[in-house]
């Protein structure tokens, strides 16, 4: 059974098509998979399955401490969205209800290469010159 | 509730992470989460709502002194 239901998948995979750079999810679980780890895998899966540019590298939280390190992951189950670089976007928790759009976006916007923000937005954000650390906290619905 | 991830994308000094609070309740007792969405910038300054990108920036600007 798949949990992205096909007319889902028929709309994202058209979406997906527009990808011009590959994106890799690097998703973070661990071998005795977490209370929502297996959720979040199988969603990973299924939507690296609706495109060729789009692939899931998953890796263990536990066994892959270079992976983890690299990433900066330090809760499960997490995601990486990563394409020609290292946007440093990341997901916690399972990617269903509200961070499920998110996650689609965030996709496209990494195999674009490109955020879409307006210009004035820009100008001020290329103003900040010291580390910002920027969490956003949802709830499933 | 994407600004965050966006601005990650636009300056190499911002990192983007979206935390679905009710599997990780220690944080929303370490941020005193009371509704959301809420962006906590830099562990401790909170922003509560969706807001515009605008504001958003000017929020992080004022948090690191500029």
């Amino acid at each position: 059974m798949t949990l992205i239901q096909d007319a889902d998948r028929k709309l994202i995979a058209q979406r997906f098509a527009e990808l011009t750079h590959d994106v890799t999810l690097h998703m973070f679980t661990q071998e005795h998979e977490c209370r929502w780890c297996e959720t979040t895998r199988q969603i990973v899966e299924e939507l690296a399955g609706l495109s060729p540019k789009v692939r899931a590298e998953i890796h263990d939280f536990l066994g892959d401490p270079e992976a983890v390190k690299q990433y900066g992951i330090d809760k499960i189950p997490a995601i990486a969205v990563v394409g020609e670089q290292d946007y440093r976007i990341r997901f916690y928790g399972v990617p269903a209800g509200y961070e499920f759009t998110p996650l689609l976006e965030a996709i496209l916007d990494v195999g674009r290469g490109d955020p879409g923000l307006p210009e004035p937005v820009r100008a001020e954000l290329a103003k900040i010159d010291k580390p910002v650390h920027l969490q956003v906290m949802v709830t499933p619905t | 509730m994407r600004a965050a991830h966006k601005f990650a994308m636009a300056n190499p000094l911002i990192r983007g992470d979206m935390v679905e609070i009710s599997e990780f309740p220690h944080l929303a007792v370490k941020y005193a989460i009371q509704g959301v969405p809420q962006t906590i910038i830099n562990e401790t300054v909170p922003l509560v709502g969706a807001q515009p990108e605008m504001n958003i920036v000017q929020e992080i600007l004022k948090a690191i002194g500029k």
